[in-house]
């Protein structure tokens, strides 16, 4: 018989110390010829900035491969600078979040498909009892967009166009809004 | 809002979760996403996780009571488990991040306005990595109960926060960790936002003699179980 799973708690207000205390907001070097900067700010239902989140990414490299040992697409490249793919970000007094970072290449998805480059995103906070999660696409892959098995799994448009990231001053612009009119789609596992 | 197709309304039947809408627990109220949550079908972006997030982990780091000069003030206890998947299997070399008040109830953080005293030997954070049986273990401090804002005299009960990363992006787990017996269980809105009342006994660590050190410290086993790369997906779950 399968043991039954621990509940989900909040993380509360005072995670800042044992979970930020090492700086995990850059993949790369923002040297780094390819480097891509994500802002972005978290808002509650009220539009206010929610100054108390912590924000965890999780994605594959450029070549498409995710740095997880037991990965089975050996056939691609890990990079040589090893690239975690996994950052972790908290938010200021006005709920900005970022991370420097490299687009990842496409990875496959269910049935054959393949997956527009995304980036997987945890969204922790005081007052949510368990994570949310949703994904961040880029604004200069509106083809392979529009035949990613996710997002055009969501048929409201303006819905769908809250997971895809905005340019902005050189850097990628992706708020989170967690209710509301301008609500984030978030995910269910 | 049931536009979305594949879309479900938020917070569905599931019990031993806590939903993201409670209203008791006031923070929530602008917190929780209003609209369907999009089911999100498996694929590598989610089975596959961080090896572990952080650097070398220090040899101090799961022995929060041996992070400063002196030694902290309050009851010295040992907190162990296992963290298993969701088919039983150990989640080996895994990061086990924790966090907590010091004995008096108050957290070394700048937002904590409670009046009880800071404990310059506690800091009251620590981490580690699984074993090969998935075991962790913790030596530090048993917190103290903590009053908060949320509604008239409320009090959170003694807890350590947990964060567990587990084998996949999709076993990710922040929880918090309770102890046996304690009366604040009825009053906060926090535990008891986990409806199913099996489901909260699995938050709570059992006394443990054989953790137990003589002369040294009580122990506390808890462990702890994630959703597994293979976990039924829930809308089959019943």
């Amino acid at each position: 018989m399968s043991p039954e799973p621990t509940p989900s708690q909040t993380i509360g207000p005072f995670f800042h110390d044992a979970l930020l205390g090492e700086d995990r907001t850059q993949l790369v070097s923002p040297d780094h010829p390819e480097a891509v900067r994500i802002e972005g700010k978290v808002f509650d239902g009220a539009g206010e900035p929610v100054p108390d989140a912590m924000v965890e990414i999780w994605q594959a490299n450029r070549a498409g491969r995710y740095n997880d040992p037991t990965y089975d697409r050996i056939d691609l490249p890990l990079d040589p600078e090893t690239f975690s793919g996994f950052g972790r970000s908290g938010t200021d007094e006005g709920g900005r979040f970022s991370f420097v970072t490299v687009k990842p290449g496409p990875v496959p998805g269910p049935d054959g498909s393949l997956q527009a480059p995304h980036i997987m995103v945890s969204v922790f906070a005081r007052g949510l009892l368990k994570r949310l999660v949703t994904r961040i696409y880029f604004p200069d892959e509106e083809e392979a967009n529009a035949r990613d098995p996710v997002l055009s799994s969501i048929e409201d448009g303006e819905f769908r166009r809250t997971l895809v990231a905005r340019e902005e001053g050189g850097a990628l612009r992706f708020d989170i809004h967690l209710q509301g009119e301008k609500q984030t789609a978030f995910f269910e596992l | 809002m049931r536009q979305q197709g594949s879309g479900r309304i938020v917070d569905a039947q599931r019990e031993d979760q806590p939903p993201y809408l409670y209203p008791d627990y006031v923070a929530t109220r602008l917190r929780a996403p209003k609209k369907p949550l999009i089911i999100l079908p498996k694929t590598l972006s989610d089975t596959t996780g961080p090896a572990y997030g952080h650097g070398p982990i220090g040899e101090l780091d799961n022995d929060l009571t041996r992070q400063h000069e002196g030694e902290p003030l309050g009851e010295r206890i040992i907190v162990t488990g296992r963290v298993l998947d969701g088919d039983g299997r150990p989640v080996k070399s895994s990061l086990v991040e924790i966090w907590q008040a010091n004995a008096a109830g108050r957290y070394t953080h700048k937002n904590d306005q409670h009046s009880a005293p800071l404990d310059p030997n506690f800091s009251g954070a620590g981490r580690c990595l699984t074993d090969d049986e998935g075991r962790y273990r913790f030596v530090t401090i048993k917190p103290g109960a903590y009053p908060w804002k949320n509604h008239d005299n409320a009090w959170r009960p003694a807890h350590i926060h947990l964060s567990l990363f587990g084998e996949a992006f999709r076993s990710r787990l922040i929880t918090q960790m309770y102890f046996p017996g304690d009366p604040l269980f009825e009053h906060d809105p926090v535990f008891r936002s986990v409806r199913d009342a099996e489901a909260r006994q699995r938050m709570i660590a059992s006394f443990d003699l054989e953790t137990t050190r003589p002369e040294w410290a009580l122990g506390y086993r808890f462990d702890i179980v994630l959703e597994g790369r293979n976990a039924t997906p829930l809308e089959n779950r019943k």
